[in-house]
């Protein structure tokens, strides 16, 4: 029994690094965008949302609508046009030195001019606890899990099934060749960044209630994102997806049974192994190397 | 001008010489210590550019090395009673094996793989530092750390420490000089710009990729080695991730590839905090701003943005890859 408790709380953080790890994975496809502020991301939106309430006056549902915007804008649009636009040219590695300064920025900026103290965030959802087969399972963990995964679902329909959700994987194919075809690569592009917006202003939003809102939280949330997107694969939304759902599963399983001080070395063992034995993820195709 | 001549550089490490042999007069105790942290951090960050500038091999390992060698010179003299030259040298062996061993992975996975093999590994190393207390005491950290007497010149006071800083320091830039300037340095360049043809021209490159990593860990193991003793104690903290993006960031910042540019990345890193101590707690925001657009401006660092100022028509020279 405590097992089924474990594996759905581990669902339920695996679905959260899903959520992050599908953004960060679209970053890259479409923009060799190595998001290292991935986890700041994540941060961020809640203090958006307790910003809109404390200075705004403003309800928790409306306060979850400003959040979700001030992130499309803050974290989507913004940061592809003051951030990534110009660096695009200059290759992956100075990106990738920004995105980290960007990170120390985020993180400096809520602990400077928000707080430094973790913040409470309301739930979307109670805090009950239900007995599913004589394990007790938090209608928390479950309403994450089914949130993420309809966002994940809904993602997939669109990027599979939807016009625009089309021409956003020619540009992640082949920008040139899209191009060509008369899509327009660069609003495909912004929309992946709007995307990833979205998804981890919904993950922060849902992981909050529960590891309260902190300035430093994007450590540890970026980390997992990126293992997550690498095992799964980092050319696939699949692979991300599972990525995520696995990282979730051991880490909470290596926590209940092997060790909690080394917990967080597990999955950076997954991730070396994957790494070194099948570097295009567990569901992922081999990127082909370009000389 | 150009930075890469030869007598340039030369006549501009002289004058650096004498600014940093000059410059503890009349420095209170914390300016000293700030100072010999520079050297420290310099020295990693030389290690962190051979590897990254020269060599081309992103690297998010060196926090990981500073820790191994701080560690291995504090339990030495502390638990074993070595005498410190003995376990700077073990500290440093032990660095170049480690970073050996490390080099493996880099032969198969290159770029943001490679960054991300080398941050797990930054993060297992900080989880042992934490949780094997029997070795390393944990959170607890290793106290009473002593600074070495070293043939009857006590380092204890900080102006000699940074003296002795300083020419562990001087060591290590001419050790560098001259090999980024030997045909291995030219490897490590050819391996940087184009491993495929360096490999084709019968440069080995699996020697040289493990050779690069190796070397730039034996260098960060020499920076902990001499952290220990200068802060006099150490725990887990400083070696987290954050010193390897830290570090990164130096190196990028000062202008990778660039022989003085982890000087320059290492100032800024750790001596502008203290310049902008008026500025309170937006040190770090400031300093995020300034990395944000000086990669805009001029990816190839302050350094590249030297060269690109005093000659317009060059291309923007050795930037990183």
């Amino acid at each position: 029994m405590a097992l089924l408790q474990i594996l759905i709380s581990g669902l339920a953080t695996g679905a959260i690094y899903a959520l992050v790890a599908v953004g960060f994975m679209l970053l890259w496809q479409t923009s060799q965008t190595i998001n290292f502020a991935q986890g700041e991301f994540v941060m961020l939106p809640a203090f958006f949302v307790l910003a809109a309430m404390k200075f705004g006056g403003l309800s928790f549902g409306m306060a979850l609508l400003v959040g979700m915007l001030a992130s499309l804008i803050v974290l989507g649009l913004l940061f592809k046009v003051l951030i990534v636009n110009p660096m695009l040219r200059h290759g992956v590695l100075p990106l990738v030195i920004s995105t980290i300064a960007l990170a120390l920025f985020l993180k400096e900026g809520v602990k400077e001019w928000y707080a430094a103290e973790a913040q409470s965030f309301p739930a979307v959802w109670s805090n009950d606890n239900l007995e599913i087969a004589g394990a007790v399972v938090s209608v928390q963990n479950l309403v994450i899990i089914a949130v993420a995964v309809a966002a994940v679902l809904l993602l997939q329909w669109f990027l599979a099934r939807t016009r625009t959700g089309r021409c956003m994987q020619a540009t992640a194919q082949n920008p040139a060749l899209a191009r060509i075809l008369g899509i327009r690569v660069e609003r495909m592009i912004l929309y992946t960044f709007l995307i990833n917006a979205a998804l981890v202003a919904l993950a922060s939003f849902l992981i909050s209630p529960i590891y309260l809102a902190k300035f430093s939280n994007g450590e540890t949330l970026g980390l997992a994102a990126f293992i997550a997107a690498i095992v799964g694969g980092f050319n696939q939304v699949r692979g991300a997806i599972v990525g995520g759902l696995l990282l979730g599963v051991v880490d909470n399983l290596a926590a209940a049974y092997i060790s909690t001080q080394y917990r967080g070395a597990i999955p950076l063992f997954v991730l070396i192994a994957v790494i070194l034995f099948r570097p295009q993820g567990l569901l992922g195709r081999a990127e082909e190397r370009s000389v | 001008m150009k930075l890469t001549d030869r007598r340039v550089q030369a006549v501009a490490g002289l004058l650096l010489v004498g600014v940093l042999i000059a410059a503890p007069l009349g420095l209170k105790p914390h300016g000293i210590y700030l100072l010999s942290m520079w050297a420290v951090m310099s020295i990693a960050a030389i290690g962190l550019n051979l590897t990254l500038g020269y060599a081309g091999q992103i690297s998010l390992a060196q926090a990981a090395f500073v820790g191994i060698g701080a560690y291995c010179s504090a339990i030495l003299t502390t638990s074993y009673g070595w005498p410190f030259g003995a376990a700077f040298v073990m500290a440093a062996l032990l660095c170049f094996v480690i970073g050996w061993l490390l080099g493996y992975p880099a032969l198969r996975v290159q770029h943001h793989y490679l960054a991300f093999v080398t941050l797990a590994f930054t993060t297992l190393v900080f989880l042992v530092l934490r949780n094997e207390e029997w070795l390393t005491k944990g959170i607890y950290g290793i106290s009473g750390i002593n600074r070495p007497n070293l043939f009857g010149w006590s380092t204890k006071a900080p102006r000699d420490f940074y003296y002795f800083c300083l020419i562990v320091l001087a060591g290590v830039s001419w050790f560098t000089w001259r090999l980024v300037r030997s045909p291995w340095g030219r490897a490590f360049m050819a391996l940087r710009e184009n491993p495929v043809r360096a490999s084709s021209l019968g440069v080995d490159t699996r020697r040289y990729t493990l050779m690069a990593f190796a070397i730039g860990s034996a260098l960060g193991g020499v920076a902990g080695a001499l952290y220990a003793p200068l802060v006099e104690f150490i725990d887990p903290t400083p070696f987290a991730l954050s010193l390897s993006l830290n570090l990164l960031l130096m190196v990028i910042v000062g202008g990778s590839g660039y022989f003085f540019g982890p000087f320059l990345g290492a100032i800024v890193s750790v001596l502008l905090p203290e310049w902008l101590r008026f500025t309170d707690g937006l040190y770090l925001i400031i300093y995020a701003v300034f990395v944000m657009a000086l990669m805009v401006v001029c990816p190839a660092g302050l350094l590249g943005l030297v060269e690109k100022i005093f000659k317009p028509l060059s291309k923007s020279g050795k930037a990183a890859p």
